[in-house]
Parts: structure tokens; sequence; C-alpha cells
């Protein structure tokens, strides 16, 4: 009997996750994690550089406390991500506006020279990477994929978060009128 | 007022449906032949509206029908006219209407080819497909209407993501979901068959011929997507274990191992239950491949088209059908599962092997990619499983299987002499394996790869050839269309891990900054870097580069990668240029520009034996079709 019981209790099981899973991405966590974070002051972090060549060192840090006094847009990304590559033209659109300064923070890498590669490839848009493989920071970020992109104004308060890749849409829409009411300028 | 009129169809193909499914599964359950006959002019009538709704949307994109949103969203004006109407399939509203047409058409020709089966037969099937109909017509309706109209109507749409303006593209969609769709046919005369209660071997002849055509449209597909993602994503890579490659694979997984294990319940009538289970699991795994693309459980990382609100849908439709069918199979499979007693040294044995390495190999895909979502809802951390871990545990279940191949064919069902096929192939095993000792001594650089994709190839093609000659040498003895097939096939996949070993081990990949009149050389082929210069498209601007290529100071390939910048969204597209060979590609992409003076950053590929990948995939998908050809299906249903 069990035999013949067995395929349908494996595929409970297996609803029971799939259940679970559209509950967490509905989970006020996981959504509410920016919001928590939105109109707070960005949390600190202390990262290696990632530049277009060469290792990545403590000796040559991105802190948040460098990024101060401007606004900035810090872009998680990963040379893993598929959706990065997609939303890669939108951020070298809007990094080249000129409109507001754009970070990277390259996440869970496997090593440099993947991302590296990316870049070659893609071109690099950024004005600083911050690089880290690990996820040290993204914990305090509330990162939990890529591509996720936030804005921070001049004070260091976080005003905006969006998950997923970003659309000339979101930019224009979303993102351009808080760049605009903070006064911005690269 | 014409989309509109698209939605009334789609109503009406609902209420067909409906229909479609609930008289013929009464009927057929009261015996009442009236209500059993509704199933096939409904299931025209049905197809009918789908394909009337379908043109309409079509006609909606041909024509710039930016005042339906999801036209606006996925086309523009400048977009040529090929691309308009793929971009019908190219985001989610349009490819589900897609998925609900492919699946009108297979209910049509199920409908239109089973006129020698049994009337509560084919009512049972055509109301199971209909059912299935219904949940996605459902679906549509109430979360993804492709009707959806937007106003005011924007003057311009927001244009096709350029990755999928490509004829790869256009034709992979169609051809992929032909294959997912096909296994409902194997699943509707599964469930037909449990209904009626006498699981026997009639309901696997009357559907192995529909489930290898449906296997052979899954392969080809597949094959469509890798070849695409390799030339277009300019990553010179084939395959890339992500979750929506993953969610085509399980199914073809299940799906391979049901075709082998159909083989067996009709011929032997053993693997009974397992065959129906096998219908089950190949049919849930693309309705599941569809929720984890869709729903955005396993994408939330990567957002594709989340929404919770579809993802719930799914979920209860899944629920429903994947669990009433498992409901269905505890309480009716067949308690006497065996057909004629084989021994240990059989054929029977053999295929059960390759049933479990297969339905193993799919678990392995299935946790893998469902273990982040897992490990995130039992809050275990965030993690994500990468290609290492899907290559080592495919690799490892794959070393048994591919040994076991071409013994398959040469052993007899019921009872064999272990000692006839081991006389028979082991001489081949020997060379083979000799083959990679030598490869081994030849390429000491390249380590194991080449030698096991060169003993890997060479044993899988002589063992085949080995069957077709003793069949040819046995006199009085057909050669099937079926034997045709399957030989086909298994040389496929001789053909296929041959070129991802090679490629995978003996590919070279270069990144370069070079200036004009600057050449690099990889593998012995010298590429000269002649420049870039901007020229205009359809819809984009580009930087069109040259590149000659020569060897030895013979001219081999010119090369025109570009860098395009679509006008409409500004999306920067690297189109590769590749000069493909059955030995080699030759493999060019534009990085960026790096100074004022012309220098450019190269990224140069020589990929040995890479159009093996999907010759081998091509075959096996031939291999499907001609079996699905065999005279035998043809004889008339109760013959025997």
């Amino acid at each position: 009997m069990l035999r013949r019981v067995l395929p349908l209790l494996v595929f409970l099981a297996l609803a029971a996750l799939l259940a679970a899973g559209i509950l967490l991405s509905r989970n006020p966590d996981r959504e509410a994690l920016p919001s928590t974070l939105i109109g707070r002051p960005a949390p600190a972090f202390a990262l290696p550089v990632l530049t277009e060549t060469g290792t990545p060192s403590n000796a040559q840090l991105i802190r948040n406390s460098d990024l101060a006094g401007r606004p900035y847009v810090l872009n998680v990304w990963g040379s893993w991500c598929v959706n990065c590559r997609e939303e890669h033209p939108v951020i070298a659109a809007l990094a080249r506006s000129g409109a507001v300064k754009v970070v990277g923070y390259d996440y869970h890498e496997e090593g440099p020279e993947d991302a590296q590669r990316w870049l070659a490839q893609f071109g690099n848009p950024y004005a600083a990477i911050a690089f880290d493989p690990e996820g040290r920071s993204a914990l305090d970020w509330g990162i939990y994929g890529a591509p996720e992109t936030y804005f921070v104004d001049a004070k260091g308060i976080v005003r905006w978060k969006h998950v997923g890749p970003l659309t000339e849409a979101i930019v224009a829409n979303e993102l351009m009128p808080l760049v605009a009411k903070s006064g911005a300028v690269k | 007022m014409l989309p509109e009129i698209g939605q009334l169809a789609l109503i009406l193909a609902l209420l067909l449906a409906g229909l479609q499914a609930l008289l013929p599964l009464v009927g057929a359950q009261r015996g009442s032949e009236p209500w059993m006959r509704v199933a096939r002019p409904a299931a025209y009538a049905q197809a009918l509206f789908v394909a009337c709704a379908f043109a309409i949307l079509v006609r909606a994109f041909v024509t710039h029908d930016f005042s339906v949103a999801y036209v606006a969203r996925n086309s523009n004006s400048l977009l040529p006219l090929v691309y308009r109407i793929a971009a019908v399939w190219g985001a989610h509203e349009g490819s589900l209407l897609l998925w609900i047409g492919i699946l009108a058409l297979w209910t049509a020709a199920v409908a239109r080819f089973s006129r020698a089966l049994p009337l509560p037969v084919i009512a049972r099937v055509l109301g199971v497909m209909g059912l299935v109909s219904f949940g996605f017509l459902l679906f549509t309706l109430l979360t993804s209407d492709p009707f959806a109209r937007l106003l005011p109507m924007p003057s311009e749409g927001a244009d096709l993501n350029p990755l999928l303006q490509d004829p790869g593209l256009a034709m992979h969609p169609p051809i992929l979901y032909s294959g997912y769709v096909g296994t409902t046919v194997a699943f509707a005369f599964a469930i037909a068959a449990l209904l009626d209660g006498k699981v026997d071997a009639r309901w696997v002849r009357w559907s192995r011929p529909w489930t290898n055509v449906a296997w052979a449209l899954l392969t080809t597909g597949i094959a469509l997507g890798s070849w695409w993602a390799y030339y277009v994503l300019g990553w010179g890579g084939w395959w890339f274990w992500d979750p929506v490659e993953n969610a085509s694979f399980m199914p073809w997984l299940a799906g391979t191992a049901l075709i082998h294990s159909q083989a067996v319940t009709e011929k032997r009538g053993s693997f009974r239950g397992w065959t129906l289970l096998l219908a089950i699991a190949a049919f849930s795994l693309s309705l599941l491949g569809t929720f984890l693309v869709r729903s955005g459980v396993i994408t939330s990382v990567h957002a594709f088209a989340a929404d919770p609100a579809r993802g719930v849908f799914i979920l209860v439709f899944l629920g429903i059908v994947i669990g009433g069918s498992l409901l269905l199979y505890a309480l009716r499979a067949p308690r006497d599962d065996d057909g004629a007693p084989f021994a240990a040294a059989s054929r029977e044995t053999l295929i059960l092997a390759n049933n479990l390495l297969l339905t193993t190999a799919c678990a392995m895909v299935l946790a893998g990619t469902l273990f982040p979502l897992f490990a995130d809802a039992l809050k275990l951390g965030r993690y994500s499983v990468g290609p290492p871990y899907f290559s080592l545990m495919f690799g490892l279940l794959m070393a048994p299987l591919l040994l076991l191949v071409p013994f398959g064919p040469l052993t007899r069902w019921q009872r064999e002499q272990p000692s006839v096929p081991l006389k028979l192939l082991v001489p081949w095993l020997g060379v083979a394996l000799l083959g990679g000792a030598l490869a081994l001594v030849a390429l000491p650089g390249a380590w194991w790869k080449p030698a096991a994709g060169i003993t890997i190839g060479f044993w899988l093609l002589a063992g085949t050839a080995r069957f077709v000659r003793r069949r040819f040498a046995l006199a009085g003895q057909r050669f099937t269309a079926e034997m045709a097939g399957m030989s086909l096939a298994h040389t496929g996949l001789a053909v296929f891990f041959f070129g991802v070993l090679l490629t995978e081990s003996l590919g070279v990949q270069k990144d370069v900054a070079v200036m004009p009149g600057h050449s690099v050389e990889a593998a012995g082929y010298e590429f000269r870097f002649d420049g870039v210069e901007r020229i205009q498209g359809p819809n984009y601007v580009a930087d069109h580069g040259s590149i000659s290529v020569t060897r030895n100071g013979a001219h081999v390939a010119d090369l025109h990668p570009e860098k395009r910048q679509y006008l409409a969204g500004g999306q920067v597209m690297t189109n590769t240029a590749i000069d493909p060979g059955l030995r080699r590609d030759l493999y060019v992409a534009l990085g960026e520009p790096i100074d004022a003076n012309g220098g450019w950053a190269l990224r140069v590929y020589v990929k040995p034996w890479v159009r093996c990948i999907w010759l081998g995939a091509l075959m096996m998908a031939l291999g499907g079709l001609v079996t699905a050809f065999d005279r035998r299906f043809r004889r008339p249903a109760e013959a025997r």
C-alpha cells in the first residue's frame, strides 16, 4: 500500500514547500526588509574595492562614510546573475546621464576574475564597486539576491529600494523623482 | 474592438474546454454514449476559438496596436515583422496563450488520429486534456490577460527585449512548448487507463507514438534554447544549470525514462504501475516548470514576471491536477505489477537500471533547483546551488548509464546468457578504453575529459553499430523503424557526449585588448582586429567590428561581431560572430571600447566539436520521431 501512496506523499511534501515559497515571496520579511531600512541611515560597511584589474584587498576599502555628503545609487549585482545583464544598459544609461552617482555592490562572487570579465565585456558603469563575495555586509543591507538597487540621499538615509532588474520606466517614474527631490548632482 | 473579441474567444474556449472535460468524463463513467461523443466536436471547437484569439493577438502586434498593454510592453513600431510575430510569445501573457494554443493543437490531433480507439478511451483522454486546458485558460483570463487595454494609448511601444530579437528565440518557445505540452497526451492516456480500471498494455501502445513525438520536440526545443544561449549571451557556454533550464530538463529526464519504460510495458507487460507513474511525473514536471518560472518562487532572485497571485493559482492548479492524479494512482494502480517474469540478466533489468538512473538524475536536478527555497523556508540561510553540484552529480549518474546503453539492445527480453552480449561488446569496450588512453597520452595537459569523451563516444557508437550489424546478420529478422529510431538516438547520445567533453576540455578562451591591425593567437588561429565602424540597423545602431581569421597564413573567415544599441529602450546587446564548423567554432564577441584610438576589448573563443552537442541532440530527437512512425503503432488497436 505504501508503495502506491508514496508518490502522493512526496508530492504533498513538495506542494507544502512550494506553498512556503509563495508565503515567503510575500512574507513581510522579504518585502519589509527594505521598508525597515527606508528612512534610516544606510548600514555601515567597509569592503574591499573591486577594480577592473588586480585583486581586491583590505588595503583599499570603501566605506559608507566615503560616500557620505552626496546622494548615491547602490546597485547590487553579480557576474552570475542573468538579470543583471539585462538591467546593465539601464544602469549604464543612469550613470552616463550624470544625474546621480552610481556605486556597484558585487555580491556573492566566486572570485574577482569572474566579475572583472563581466565588467570587461559589458562595461563598467560604476563610480566605485564594493566587493562582497561572501555577503559580509549584505545581511545589514537586507540584500537577498541580485539585482537590487538602493537610493541613499546626501544625509546617508536610505530612501528607496528596488528588487529585481531596473527598467527605464522604474528609473524614470520611481528613482528620478527621488533623485530630483534630493537635489542630487554627481 | 478586436482585442475584446479575442478575450471573448478565450472565454468561449474556456467554456468549451469545461464542456470537453465534464461531459465525456462523466459520460465514460456512466456509459452514456451521447455524452462521450461530445469530446471530439468540443475539442475541435475549442481549438478554433483559441486559434481565433491567437490570431487576434498576432494581428495586434503586426498592426502596432499599442492600446493593448501587452503589445505596448513588448513591441515597437521599428521592430521588424518577424520579431513582431515572435514577440507574441516574448513575455508571460503571450507565451501562456501560445501554450494553450499548442495544447489545443495536440488535443485536435489526438481527436483526429485516434479514430480506431474505443469511445470511452478517447472520451476520457480528451476529457483529461480538456481539464488541463480549462485550468490554463482560467489562469490566463484571471491573472494574465493578454488583451488588457492600456489607456490612454501610448504612441510608441517599449520594444521587445533585444535578447529575444533573434531567429533562434523566435523558434525556441513554440518547439519547446510543443514538447512540454505533448507530455499531456501520455498523461491523459495514463489517467484514462486509471479511470477505466483496466491498466493493461493497451493504453501504452496507444500513447507511445505521442510520447515519442513529444519527447522529440522537447529535445529539439531544449537544444535550440541551448544554441541560442551559446551565441546570444556571448559567454560561449551552452548550458548554465539555471532554474529555467532545469525546468525544461526535468520533464526531459522523466520523459526519457518514460519512453523506455513504455517499451517494456507495451511488449512485456512489466512495469505497469511504474510507467503510469512516469507518465504522470513527466507531465507534472512540465507543470512544475511552468510554476517555478512564472510564480516568482524560485526566480524571486532573478525576478521574472514575479507575481504571487499567479503563484497561488498555479499551485492550487498543480495540487488539483497532480494531487488528484496521484490519489487516483494510489487507489487504482495495478496491485499485481508484474507482467511476464524476467531473470536478473535480461533487457528488463537493464531498462530498469536506465529508469532508476534517469529518475535519480531528475530528482537530483529537482533537489538542486528547490534547495535554495527549502533552506530559505527552514531559515537555514540563503544558498545558491550552482553548476559544480549539478555537473558532478549528473556526471556520476550518467557514467553507469552510458556504460550500460550498448548492452540494452543486445540483451534479450526475459532471460539472457550474460556471456552473449558480453562477448559481442567487450572487445569494443577495450578498443574504446584504448582510444581514451591514447588521448590521455596525446593531450597531456587536458587531463581526463577528452579521454572520457573519446571513450564514451566510441563505445556508444561501436556498441550501437554492433547491434545494427547483428540485426542484419540474423536472417529473417525485420529491422523496424523502432530499432532504427533507437539506434539513431543512441548514436546521437555518442555524438552529444563526445562534443560536451571535448568542448569543455579543449576550448580556448582569450580576453584581450586590441588596437586595429593587431592580432590575437588562439589554438593555432590568428585573429586580426581590423577596427570598428558605426552602422545603422532597422531599430538599432551598432558598432560593427571586423576580424579576419587566418591559420598558417591561409584565410579562414571574416567575422563581424556587433555591439548594438537599441533605439527604443537604449539597451545594449552584444552580437557575437561565429564561424561554425563541425570540428570547431571560431567565436568572437566585442567588449567595450578601451580608448579613443579605436582599441577594443575583444573576447575570442575556439570551441572544438561544440556543434556535436546540438547535432547529437537533434539525432536523439530524430530517433524519437522515427520510432513514433513504427508500423506496430498503426495496426488496428485490438489486433495483436
